[in-house]
């Protein structure tokens, strides 16, 4: 039984001791290390939370650049088709101008060809009838140049009118 | 760890080894286990360090002698314990003689004789002794190895913030200052309340556990039946009755003392039961680790002494054998109680002090 026996000295040792060491590990180790701990838990939890909240920053900042590129190439796309239509509206506005200033100018040289033919026509029926008379008189001077030649064409004409 | 050495250096040096003689033959017969096994688990008033016989039969004792405090007459009495010369000296105090028998100190005659009562119980008066037994010795180095290993860690928790990277001494005791944490203080305890106490908590682990392993180290400065011993055990579980109650919200108190929603005449057994229980709650805790503890150290010591029962050193591999399964067995159950103790404690405290059950 004296194992069931508690010793006071022993009783007031282990008290002090304990007690003592209570307050200088609470002091120098427990909240030092404890502090530390939670610290740590709360940096690691904050960093995963900063790494998340970043992963998602980025993901929206790419999207956001997925949606700008996609709006520039709509727009690229619009602005070349835009500039295509226009393209064509000018060729087409210039090509309609272009015949149409051609048709008039064929028509304003044909115009003035025909007037210029009608012009020179005149004038070389002119020429030709002013020629003929002077080949006429010519000719006329040439064959009648003698009498009997004279005699001989008043004869065939005379011959030739019908005196009916 | 340079402080450690120093430390045992210290001791080493200032150490005035005792020496005591006796003749071999004085003790002659029988082996007796029971006493040699009941000497190794009391306390002593000396450090034994080692015993040998010289070529003449003479038996040699080197013992470290332990201060012996005595509160006798009003007032103390401080001396080292040499001076009893293992037993066979009285010291002197005020009217009366102080005579060291069995490991305990007596009030005796100037002749140092021992009375007995009818049971064969030493019946002389003990005075109050608050010595440096060989327990309170293995304390304080246990208790400075804590303060060591942790002042340490909590040095290097400092750095940076605590945001260095563990390392060393950090990465041994990190784990377990978490799992003291984590699983024993905020399972049991709600998470708010669980930090006021965990200083209380970590301190009772460490202090069982350490001293549990240095009753186990077989040699000087170990081997102390410290954390096996009633009075370490009953100062624990009269701490933890505290930190139990002392901190019980009103619900709590409300529980034990008038058990509400309970039919009366069931209240007069319940009632008393429930204050009992308050008690029997640190009663257990204390004679749980008294019990583990002093019977590891018993167990080891008996399978020791087969081979001085059979008187044959062909036991010895068996025994040895057996000693060192039940020295794995021990280390386990070192932190294994420490374990539950605390374990225990910190569930006790969360019935005490969480808002709902």
């Amino acid at each position: 039984m004296g194992l069931l026996m508690p010793d006071p000295g022993l009783v007031f040792w282990t008290s002090f001791s304990f007690l003592t060491l209570l307050i200088l590990l609470r002091k120098y180790a427990w909240k030092p290390i404890l502090r530390a701990l939670k610290v740590r838990e709360e940096y690691i939890e904050f960093s995963l939370k900063d790494a998340d909240q970043a992963r998602e920053e980025l993901r929206k900042l790419s999207d956001t650049r997925k949606q700008m590129i996609e709006a520039s190439r709509l727009e690229r796309e619009k602005m070349i088709r835009e500039a295509r239509d226009l393209r064509e509206e000018i060729i087409r506005e210039a090509r309609t101008a272009a015949e149409a200033e051609s048709t008039r100018m064929i028509e304003q040289a044909r115009a003035q060809i025909q007037r210029e033919r009608k012009e020179s026509l005149s004038e070389i029926r002119q020429q030709i009838g002013l020629i003929s008379l002077e080949i006429a008189e010519k000719i006329l001077k040439q064959e009648l140049a003698s009498d009997e030649k004279q005699k001989h064409v008043i004869n065939e004409y005379l011959n030739q009118v019908n005196f009916n | 760890m340079r402080a450690a050495g120093l430390f045992f250096f210290l001791i080493a040096t200032i150490l005035p080894l005792q020496v005591n003689a006796s003749v071999a033959g004085e003790k002659s017969g029988q082996f007796d286990a029971t006493e040699m096994i009941m000497h190794h688990i009391a306390d002593a008033h000396e450090f034994h360090i080692v015993t040998y016989t010289k070529a003449s039969g003479e038996e040699v004792h080197i013992s470290m002698p332990l201060p012996v405090i005595i509160w006798h007459s009003g007032r103390f009495h401080a001396f080292m314990s040499s001076r009893f010369h293992g037993g066979k000296n009285l010291v002197p105090v005020e009217g009366a003689y102080l005579k060291l028998y069995h490991g305990k100190i007596y009030l005796t005659n100037v002749e140092g004789t021992i009375h007995y009562n009818e049971k064969g119980e030493v019946a002389n008066a003990k005075p109050l002794n608050f010595s440096i037994t060989k327990n309170v010795a293995s304390m304080f180095l246990g208790s400075f190895l804590i303060f060591l290993i942790f002042g340490t860690a909590a040095k290097r928790y400092s750095k940076r913030g605590g945001l260095a990277v563990p390392k060393g001494i950090q990465l041994l005791v990190e784990p377990i200052i978490l799992f003291v944490r984590d699983d024993i203080a905020r399972e049991q305890i709600d998470a708010r309340k669980a930090d006021l106490f965990m200083p209380y908590l970590l301190t009772l682990f460490f202090f069982i556990w350490i001293n549990n392993l240095i009753g186990l180290i077989p040699f000087f400065p170990g081997g102390a039946n410290l954390s096996g011993n009633i009075s370490f055990t009953l100062t624990l579980a009269v701490m933890s009755f505290f930190a139990i109650n002392i901190f019980g919200s009103k619900h709590y108190w409300k529980e034990v003392l008038i058990a509400p929603g309970i039919p009366f005449f069931v209240k007069i057994f319940l009632v008393p039961v429930e204050i009992i229980g308050l008690i029997t709650k640190p009663f257990a805790l204390m004679l749980r680790l008294f019990a583990n503890i002093t019977a590891g150290h018993i167990i080891i010591l008996s399978l020791t002494s087969m081979i001085f029962i059979m008187q044959s050193v062909y036991a010895a591999p068996m025994t040895i054998l057996l000693s060192l399964i039940m020295y794995s067995l021990e280390f386990l159950v070192a932190i294994l109680q420490a374990y539950i103790f605390t374990l225990l404690t910190s569930l006790f405290i969360g019935m005490a002090v969480n808002e709902h059950h």
